[in-house]
């Protein structure tokens, strides 16, 4: 089983809280001790299916549109280039993607595994319909990937905030920072 | 997943590494889609060659030209790192259309190298059992399934067309799953596979005759536009117009296919799963009916062309799906004894074997006569590749109209095929 563990871009890593990923998501109920110690607020715990095995921690990038791989994406990069799609010109690289699904043509799984190769995939998936391509595009990804939400993450997280992905057991914590 | 005893020991690497590779890959996909078992395919479609740079890259590092060609297949094909020798292939395979056309580097804009290098993967594959038709119009070309039959095919119009219109059962699948597929005649017992998910749970009701290449070109764009990836039955009360035939039915599902993620639909008494709406819906009734008529098509028609501005054409791209030997008769038809314009281009893409029937037929001869050419293997928005400096397109597909803007920032006019030719030999985009 492959666990990759992503590390944001920018200093949030150093932020994070030290205890958050050693805490059982079931036990994280002194959301004010957390907020105090860590200036990190828990915003949710989500459960779900596991498409994907796996365990990581990183920055969210949410959207609600879907997501085309061929002609949607650019794998060098790891940025969204579809024209007309929220999340143009932004990049996915290391982050847990939140958004509705796979669209587009069939070319959809290779290009997030020449993603994977080049280093430019997302760190985790969570998504809400299951087709074919998302399914292959997230296994040859090998990034821990998320379905079948008892709350549909795309009303609760919000890009930016720290998500715990533990898609071997079917969680996923929320936490945001504290303004 | 459950697993037969023969699967078991394919997983087990009882066939070898490479489909113990294959069968693993297939329960991970199985698994993550919560399919309950694979079942048995004898007949696949995908893509097992390299074209582009990267993989070049990639087979040069991994060392030597064989085994790099090696390294490649098991990454980009089985996704494992352990390199595994590729053995022939199990199921009837048939390869789909590439990156360029490697008979015409010049225009595709790929080096000599680039095209030595295509052609020992497509040697490899070939040595692998692979079929190396190069088209995403298999069915043209001696893959024409039967009603039932389970397939594992990729692109998307295919998997459409196969499903629709010949009864056939796929989910649209990838690159990974095709090959893993190829090595063990199995993919997962998902999706269109299943009874259930085939039946229509909207409905489309026509208010005019659709008959013209454009007409379902229109149709299938604003169907896929209205019901994503689910499936529609629709409706002629007047009767379809012409016979929605090969070329007709070909662009409508490529267009639905693009505008929309259709991957089924059926046509009431037209298509197989479809002899009457009762059939098509499992008796029960529908979610919800729309109409298409005339400002449904007209609304359509002003979307896909909503990219068009300048009137002066650069280039006119037919074959997307892959053209017919009808459709490049209509072309040449068209184009006989005129002269595609100084400023203009026409470039029209076909299946291998279908381009050597035009070559016998003399079509070729009128088209290059007139100015214009006809490419195998792939397309402007597989290749990125158009004429040098152009800005602005015409298209008789709505699939490439919808692509070609996105991918390479240019103008499209969408019209009909005799509009598209018009373009080609006056350098103007003429129709309202």
């Amino acid at each position: 089983m492959n666990l990759p563990v992503a590390a944001p871009a920018g200093a949030e890593s150093a932020r994070l809280s030290p205890g958050l990923a050693g805490v059982q998501p079931e036990s994280v109920k002194g959301q004010d001790a957390l907020r105090d110690a860590q200036r990190w607020q828990l915003v949710a715990t989500l459960k779900g299916r596991c498409v994907v095995p796996g365990v990581v921690e990183a920055e969210a990038l949410v959207t609600r549109d879907p997501i085309s791989g061929w002609g949607g994406v650019d794998p060098r990069t790891g940025t969204v280039v579809e024209t007309r799609h929220e999340l143009r010109g932004q990049c996915f690289t290391g982050k847990v993607l939140v958004f509705p699904g796979a669209k587009g043509s069939s070319g959809w799984s290779a290009q997030f595994h020449v993603a994977r190769v080049m280093g430019t995939g997302p760190a985790a998936w969570l998504f809400n319909q299951m087709t074919t391509k998302m399914a292959l595009g997230a296994v040859v990804s090998h990034a821990p990937a998320m379905t079948d939400f008892d709350v549909d993450p795309l009303t609760v997280i919000q890009t930016g905030d720290w998500v715990r992905v533990d898609a071997t057991h079917g969680i996923v914590t929320v936490t945001r920072a504290l303004k | 997943m459950r697993l037969s005893a023969e699967e078991k020991a394919m997983r087990d690497g009882l066939q070898g590494d490479a489909v113990a590779k294959a069968m693993d890959l297939l329960i991970r996909y199985g698994e993550a889609l919560g399919a309950d078992d694979l079942v048995e395919t004898r007949n696949v479609c995908g893509t097992v060659t390299a074209t582009t740079p990267f993989m070049r890259d990639f087979a040069l590092k991994q060392g030597g030209e064989a085994g790099g060609l090696d390294a490649v297949f098991s990454e980009f094909n089985l996704d494992t790192t352990d390199v595994v020798q590729v053995p022939k292939v199990r199921a009837f395979s048939s390869h789909l259309q590439l990156g360029f056309d490697p008979h015409h580097p010049a225009e595709m804009g790929v080096t000599e190298q680039m095209v030595q290098f295509y052609k020992k993967s497509e040697a490899m594959a070939a040595r692998m059992g692979v079929q190396m038709m190069n088209t995403c119009t298999p069915y043209q070309v001696g893959n024409v399934p039967t009603r039932g039959e389970h397939l594992a095919w990729m692109e998307s119009s295919a998997v459409v067309f196969a499903n629709s219109v010949l009864g056939a059962r796929t989910n649209t699948e990838g690159r990974e799953s095709t090959s893993s597929a190829m090595l063990t005649c199995r993919i997962p017992n998902w999706g269109y596979h299943l009874d259930e998910p085939r039946l229509a749970t909207v409905g489309i009701e026509l208010d005019m005759p659709v008959a013209s290449v454009e007409d379902w070109g229109l149709l299938g764009y604003w169907m896929g536009d209205w019901v994503q990836d689910r499936v529609a039955v629709i409706h002629a009360p007047n009767g379809f117009g012409a016979a929605p035939n090969l070329p007709r039915l070909k662009h409508f599902g490529a267009a639905a296919s693009s505008s929309g993620g259709v991957e089924l639909f059926h046509l009431v008494g037209v298509t197989p799963e479809a002899n009457t709406l009762a059939q098509a819906t499992g008796g029960r009734s529908l979610k919800e009916v729309r109409h298409f008529g005339a400002r449904e098509r007209r609304e359509t028609f002003e979307r896909i062309n909503a990219f068009g501005v300048d009137r002066d054409v650069d280039y006119v791209m037919l074959g997307c799906p892959h053209y017919t030997i009808e459709q490049i008769w209509e072309a040449a038809q068209l184009i006989e004894g005129r002269k595609v314009h100084s400023n203009s281009a026409l470039w029209i893409f076909t299946p291998r074997s279908i381009k050597a029937l035009a070559d016998r037929n003399g079509y070729t001869q009128i088209i290059e006569a007139a100015g214009g050419k006809i490419m195998t293997d792939s397309c402007s928005a597989m290749s990125r590749a158009v004429p040098p400096g152009t800005k602005v397109v015409a298209l008789d597909s709505a699939k490439q109209a919808h692509y070609l803007p996105a991918i390479l920032g240019v103008q499209a006019w969408f019209g009909t095929t005799a509009q598209c030719i018009d373009a080609a030999c006056t350098g103007r985009w003429s129709s309202p």
